[in-house]
């Protein structure tokens, strides 16, 4: 298990801070585009992307790498960031996102930018993709894990379900599944637009080992995925209670931020406020 | 008279083997295996049905049964292809590439992984199942996808052929199928390379009228239609466009110029399919007056092979008529 040291953990957090506001200054720039998920993601993709993926940024395409697919394409601009911060392209890129001749796609697509494991959008393929990935690693004994993050919306999706029989069916202990609980869709809650719950109990009917933390405590997280790789009978399920919009306190839970981007004045404070954490401290840009 | 590049089997009139082109596909699966480790196969739950069956036991350790769920099924095999297998998908085309025609789109097409998606009981001659059963729309459906090559095959061997073809072109390929026996025109030595068509029959004498463009099992119907017509006076070619995308422009502009007017002929809805790929490419470079023999507009429906191939228009005596009408318009 591992054990982060204090320092550690606030480098992270630092790290998910500076992300986030990559993603409200990509979002105001690009003019559209989804802002609450990526938000709600961004201590998870810190995670993955500063701690737990074994990867490479200078060789993306490297053989001894984790793969991490994000079935859920729509929240690309945290994994643009957060891919900008690793040093697999620079920072200031980010800011063509959804341009005219951009590699940074509206939705990810693989063959525009170095890194992708996949193209997506559409919802419920993702977990599909990363299960045959697990399955011929496992057949090539590539000693790597796969991890898919998924939205909970997408769980309405009849394509995921079978994806998670399969993977259970055909033990795929090297599969990690990501779920962003965060309990909004673009019509509204989940639980009013298309009841998930209780989601932990399908899972686990459906064969996985399923684990539940907070989104947003970044040493729960990496503790889960080091739970996982010791699961070899079974794929692991992780559920992810987040905050849609975490980090801007205005828009934290409302579905409405779902799909929209900021305007310029909406940008200016929540970089205010996410450089201040908030009003705790003095931000240099004050 | 047939055409001798061509190496048809001298039988193919008279006494022709028969088998489905299904058969073929799980011929050229084994023989692609046994070359390259890399393949896989993935079956929804209709080993025998696709012909997969033999694939899965001579290589268990490469097939992977998914049970009936065609859009994991696709999105899959783009997984597979992304961790460095060849994946072949097997299923009926109704079902894949028509219930999984988004997975398809994003994971493989857009994707550019190279799938290769099977399917099967392709056209009306799937007989007794009945409309859901009968695919219709699938070349439509595959041929508007960039980056998708359409593959179909007109018997058993040449989809033994496609189905090895296909398994090397390192990119994403649709190849449609056929359930029922259909005679065996082409031989080993039949020239087969995927974009390339070929001129199986040709005048005797003089310069043809009509050029007949088949593709799939139809193209038998199509040569004894030419077969008939030669008797009557009526001068044509028979070509057989196995792949309908890419189009073998330069061959069809050949052949479509030679005549002044065409006839397509496929066991597909008129929209969208074979002969709707010829239109677009003549109105762009030799328009010339054109029939079309194939499903229009309507689903099909429950019957004998026979039965439904002659309710629907697609008989010999259907084409020859297709080719009269055509003849006095011609260019």
């Amino acid at each position: 298990m591992t054990q982060l040291t204090d320092e550690e953990v606030r480098t992270l957090n630092d790290r998910a801070n500076a992300i986030r506001q990559t993603i409200i200054e990509m979002l105001v720039e690009a003019g559209s585009g989804h802002t609450a998920g990526p938000l709600g993601m961004a201590d998870i993709f810190t995670a993955l992307y500063f701690h737990v993926l074994a990867h490479d940024p200078e060789n993306p395409g490297s053989p001894v790498r984790d793969r991490f697919v994000l079935s859920n394409g729509h929240i690309a601009p945290v994994r643009y960031a957060a891919m900008a911060h690793a040093g697999y392209f620079p920072v200031e890129e980010c800011l063509t996102l959804r341009k005219f001749g951009s590699r940074l796609q509206g939705h990810p697509e693989r063959l525009k930018l170095p890194g992708l494991e996949t193209t997506s959008g559409p919802l419920g393929e993702g977990l599909s993709q990363a299960a045959g990935m697990a399955y011929a690693m496992r057949m090539d004994g590539v000693p790597h894990r796969v991890f898919c993050a998924m939205s909970d919306g997408e769980m309405d999706c009849g394509n995921t379900w079978e994806a998670a029989m399969f993977a259970s069916a055909k033990r795929l202990s090297n599969l990690v599944g990501i779920i962003d609980r965060n309990n909004i869709q673009i019509d509204g809650y989940t639980e009013s637009v298309m009841p998930l719950e209780p989601l932990h109990e399908k899972w686990q009917s459906f064969g996985w080992h399923v684990l539940e933390v907070d989104g947003h405590n970044i040493p729960q997280f990496i503790a889960a995925c080091d739970e996982a790789a010791a699961v070899f009978e079974k794929p692991t399920v992780i559920i992810a209670h987040t905050i849609p919009g975490k980090g801007i306190k205005s828009i934290e839970r409302d579905y409405r931020w779902h799909g929209k981007p900021p305007n310029k004045e909406e940008a200016a404070a929540f970089l205010a406020e996410l450089r201040t954490l908030g009003g705790q401290v003095t931000s240099e840009h004050q | 008279m047939l055409h001798p590049d061509a190496k048809l089997r001298d039988d193919l009139f008279e006494a022709a083997e028969q088998a489905p082109t299904r058969d073929g596909f799980g011929k050229g699966l084994v023989e692609a295996g046994e070359k390259d480790s890399r393949i896989v196969v993935l079956c929804a739950d209709l080993a025998e049905s696709t012909r997969v069956e033999e694939f899965s036991k001579k290589f268990p350790d490469r097939f992977v049964e998914v049970g009936v769920a065609e859009q994991n099924l696709a999105a899959l095999a783009s997984g597979f292809a992304a961790a460095g297998k060849v994946p072949f998908i097997a299923s009926y085309a109704t079902f894949s590439p028509g219930r999984n025609n988004e997975q398809i789109r994003t994971t493989i097409s857009l994707n550019e992984q190279p799938v290769i998606i099977g399917g099967m009981h392709a056209g009306v001659s799937v007989g007794p199942d009945g409309a859901t059963h009968q695919a219709l729309e699938d070349m439509a459906l595959m041929r508007v996808q960039p980056n998708m090559t359409v593959i179909s095959p007109c018997d058993a061997e040449e989809a033994r052929k496609a189905t090895v073809a296909a398994s090397v072109l390192g990119k994403p390929v649709y190849v449609r199928f056929a359930r029922d026996k259909t005679p065996i025109m082409t031989s080993f030595d039949t020239p087969f390379a995927i974009g390339k068509a070929n001129v199986l029959w040709y005048p005797q004498q003089g310069a043809p009228s009509v050029a007949i463009l088949a593709t799939g099992p139809l193209v038998h119907t199509a040569l004894i239609a030419a077969r008939e017509l030669e008797n009557r006076d009526i001068p044509t070619t028979v070509t057989n466009f196995h792949t309908v995308k890419p189009l073998d422009v330069e061959t069809l502009v050949g052949v479509a110029s030679e005549a002044g007017a065409v006839v397509t002929v496929e066991e597909h809805q008129i929209a969208g399919g074979f002969g709707s790929a010829v239109a677009e490419a003549l109105a762009q470079t030799y328009p010339v007056p054109m029939e079309f023999v194939g499903v229009h507009d309507r689903f099909g429906q429950s019957g004998t092979p026979r039965e439904l191939i002659e309710e629907y228009g697609m008989g010999a005596s259907h084409i020859v008529d297709a080719v009269a009408r055509v003849l006095p318009r011609r260019r």
